[in-house]
């Protein structure tokens, strides 16, 4: 009931609230939203806590962007082939590290992002360093592109959002999900109870690879311009496992609540206090992780819940 | 006092091999945790494996149930080579087992940690939840069955890491020292389980230091020492072997035999 | 020696130990037996200074310990020999006894008691340098044992010694445990393996769901009806 109201409200915000700032932080927000659910599928309920998002949220960008560029290739398509892409590098990446666990796959979850940034800010190709501007379109939905108002990208956003959480919430109450979960518990009571560790380690990558890319894909519709420092830099990654530690790894919406908390806070100390503000974000986070770590370990959502269950 | 079985003498000969390990050999560097060890289990058979720490029971385990690669030997199930198969595949054709130090799934209620286990033969939660509930009143677990794996005492532990083990619907059960610091009260309580489970049709193939359930239940005993099996046969027997009281027994256990 | 006065003790949000009062004499061996859960491991690990408890008060030669840290209840010559051994298992048998003895005031005094412990437990001395997780889990029990009594201990505390341990080990480990005691040790003996313990105890404390249901001696406890029944299965 109260996500039916919440969801009410998201639809009509853009009608009512029409400064671009604001409808900004939502868009940034839900594709945060996104990615932190995405990386949730692998990290909240498979236990691989992987510091490299930014990689696969760069490789669908680019994916796109160059079929675009290069090809003029509708971005539409280009979407579920950067989704295909990153999927693909997904498993490559995956299968080796099949048997890292804990901090072990986190740190080659960070070689791997790093590798891949450092590869596309030499890769010729896709112009390196310099990246992708994308060629003002004219406006349309097929072409995935708006000039006038920011509007139709709030509501992609938002749609997109919603896929996530429906594949999540789908993961989460299926088969997988419980292996999933028995897995990040232990490969031990995984594989005693008949489950195929490696393979189910692969498709929560493959899923959450393919999430990410999507992500990726709007974004470089959205901003127009790509290059490897600002879709592929560790410090996303590392945001979108601050957001989902926050709201609640391991909860289909804890990822959502935690960049609802987080997202604005970042945009608006970052211009509110100018280039004195960087760094003032990170420091709230971080007060905020600690609490949160100490109190709550299972973050805002574990929080929430816990207190309705009481409540009823 | 053994549990007497239904059939007789010759029904006994007819029932199938369920497990053939021959010549098992494990090497950890330079020493053999198991050497050239040789055994078979038949359908419906309860048969403990017992020796002093260090003998290689549980590495034997390991190697049976995939979790260990050995270096030698054969291993059959019904039949079919599990040699080196892969624990999940060992498990999918009906081999199941616990671990010495209990493992379950701590975040998921006892009900959910089941459910996982059963989820193995089917697909859709539903069914699965059934089976998982049946399992549970089966194993006397259904009170607790919103409990969380960290809520529940060593026992209650041990007895959902054989629920789950169930769940799986195995025809070969392996226990690993699932009696340990139990009381004489949840001892007779897990003995009347495992006996309910052989009356299922499940062979069960048990490591246990707790001798007087061994006794109790076990159809046949195998002692294993410093990796090699020395001794195999009826409780009364092994008991009264010699080199099984001064390698693993003691003198007390004279008197209980 | 020690006395436990009406302690009530909470763990995980449950009430685990309630107005449970016990004592210790000097040269004693005292054991607490009862069934998974009763609150024996609790009522010991507070008095190692792991927990503390919410009402009551302990004393050990009439000094208050309840509040104290467990270093500091070391210090007083109070070990704890936990359950499942904790040894550290990547360090070698030397370290695991050199740190056992971190809280003594002399090098001197560790190397008497090193000396002392190898003689107890000659399988040590020989490998002395081997890692702790390399050893038989028989093996490791004495090891766990010998880290306890480097701390010079008078008062002794074992949390399940005989678990997982074969039928001969088990009386190999009582009998070391009588040895010590009549060595000027006090002990006590947390188990669940009710026979020996009681077999070995001057004296006996029964514990179900939190509280002290029996005391008595060992022998007499034996022959209960209680016991017998709930315990001893007969």
């Amino acid at each position: 009931m109260i996500g039916l109201a919440v969801l009410v409200l998201l639809l009509v915000f853009p009608l009512v609230v029409t400064q671009i700032f604001p409808l900004q932080i939502m868009i940034l927000v839900f594709m945060y939203a996104m990615l932190g659910v995405a990386w949730n599928i692998m990290g909240g309920y498979a236990g691989m806590f992987s510091f490299g998002q930014a990689a696969f949220f760069g490789i669908g960008a680019y994916t796109s962007s160059y079929l675009l560029t290069a090809f003029h290739v509708n971005p539409w398509i280009g979407l579920i082939a950067g989704g295909v892409v990153a999927a693909m590098v997904a498993a490559a990446i995956g299968y080796p590290c099949s048997n890292l666990r804990g901090h072990y796959f986190a740190i080659a979850s960070i070689a791997f992002a790093e590798i891949v940034r450092v590869h596309f800010n030499n890769w010729t190709l896709v112009n390196a360093a310099e990246g992708i501007s994308l060629p003002m379109l004219d406006e349309s939905f097929t072409n995935f592109m708006f000039h006038t108002s920011k509007v139709p990208y709030y509501y992609v956003a938002l749609a997109f959002l919603i896929l996530a959480l429906v594949v999540c919430r789908f993961v989460a109450t299926s088969k997988m999900g419980y292996y999933f979960r028995a897995i990040k518990e232990s490969h031990d009571v995984a594989e005693v109870l008949g489950v195929n560790v490696v393979r189910y380690r692969l498709i929560a990558i493959m899923i959450s690879a393919f999430l990410s890319a999507m992500a990726g894909t709007f974004y470089a519709q959205y901003v127009l311009y790509i290059d490897p420092e600002s879709v592929m830099l560790l410090a996303v990654s590392v945001q979108i496992v601050l957001l989902s530690m926050l709201g609640g790894a391991g909860s289909v919406m804890g990822p959502v609540i935690g960049a609802a908390v987080l997202i604005p806070i970042a945009e608006v100390t970052r211009v509110w206090l100018g280039s004195r503000g960087t760094g003032l974000d990170m420091l709230i986070y971080g007060f905020m992780i600690t609490i949160i770590s100490m109190y709550q370990p299972q973050g805002v959502w574990g929080f929430l819940s816990r207190t309705g269950n009481k409540i009823k | 006092m053994g549990i007497p079985f239904q059939d007789g003498e010759q029904n006994k000969m007819n029932k199938a091999i369920c497990l053939d390990v021959k010549g098992m050999t494990k090497w950890f560097g330079g020493l053999a945790a198991n050497q050239d060890i040789d055994f078979f289990i038949k359908e419906g058979e309860i048969v403990s494996i017992i020796g002093p720490n260090g003998a290689g029971k549980s590495t034997l385990f390991n190697c049976i149930t995939g979790f260990y690669k050995p270096n030698g030997g054969k291993v059959s199930f019904f039949g079919k080579d599990i040699y080196r198969m892969r624990a999940d595949k060992i498990c999918k054709l009906g081999i199941a087992r616990t671990f010495q130090v209990v493992q379950v799934i701590s975040d998921m209620t006892v009900l959910e940690n089941v459910l996982t286990g059963a989820l193995l033969r089917f697909d859709r939660i539903g069914p699965a939840t059934e089976k998982a509930l049946e399992v549970l009143a089966f194993t006397g677990l259904i009170e607790k069955k919103s409990f969380l794996g960290t809520e529940l005492t060593i026992s209650d532990k041990k007895r959902l890491e054989v629920s789950m083990a169930l769940a799986t619907q195995p025809r070969l059960l392996m226990l690993d020292e699932s009696m340990a610091g139990l009381t004489p009260v949840e001892l007779r309580e897990i003995i009347e389980l495992i006996t309910k489970i052989r009356e299922q049709g499940t062979t069960l193939v048990i490591v246990e230091h707790v001798m007087e359930a061994v006794m109790q239940i076990s159809d046949r005993v195998i002692v294993l020492n410093s990796g090699r099996k020395i001794m195999e046969g009826v409780p009364k027997e092994v008991c009264a072997s010699p080199e099984v009281i001064q390698a693993y027994l003691g003198d007390k256990y004279r008197v209980v035999c | 020696m020690l006395s436990v006065n009406n302690i009530s003790v909470g763990y995980k949000g449950l009430l685990a130990v309630q107005d449970v009062s016990l004592r210790i004499d000097r040269g004693e061996i005292v054991s607490l037996v009862g069934s998974n859960g009763a609150g024996k491991s609790t009522i010991v690990k507070t008095i190692a200074g792991l927990l503390h408890p919410e009402k009551g008060e302990i004393l050990f030669e009439d000094v208050a310990i309840h509040k104290m840290l467990p270093y500091e209840i070391v210090k007083k010559r109070i070990s704890m020999i936990p359950e499942g051994r904790r040894l550290f298992g990547r360090l070698s048998v030397l370290d695991n006894l050199v740190l056992g003895a971190y809280a003594l005031n002399s090098q001197k005094e560790a190397e008497t008691m090193m000396e002392r412990v190898f003689n107890i437990f000659p399988i040590l001395r020989e490998r002395k340098g081997q890692r702790a997780d390399t050893f038989s889990g028989g093996e490791q029990q004495q090891l766990a044992i010998a880290r306890g009594l480097m701390s010079h201990p008078s008062l002794l505390m074992l949390d399940e010694p005989s678990l997982g341990l074969g039928p001969k080990l088990v009386s190999e480990i009582f009998n070391v445990v009588k040895d010590i005691n009549s060595n000027g040790v006090t002990v006590l003996l947390v188990e669940q393996n009710v026979h020996e313990a009681l077999q070995i105890s001057h004296r006996a404390y029964v514990l179900q769901t939190g509280r002290v249901v029996l005391e008595g001696g060992g022998e007499d406890l034996l022959k209960s009806d209680l016991v017998r029944q709930a315990y001893l299965g007969i």
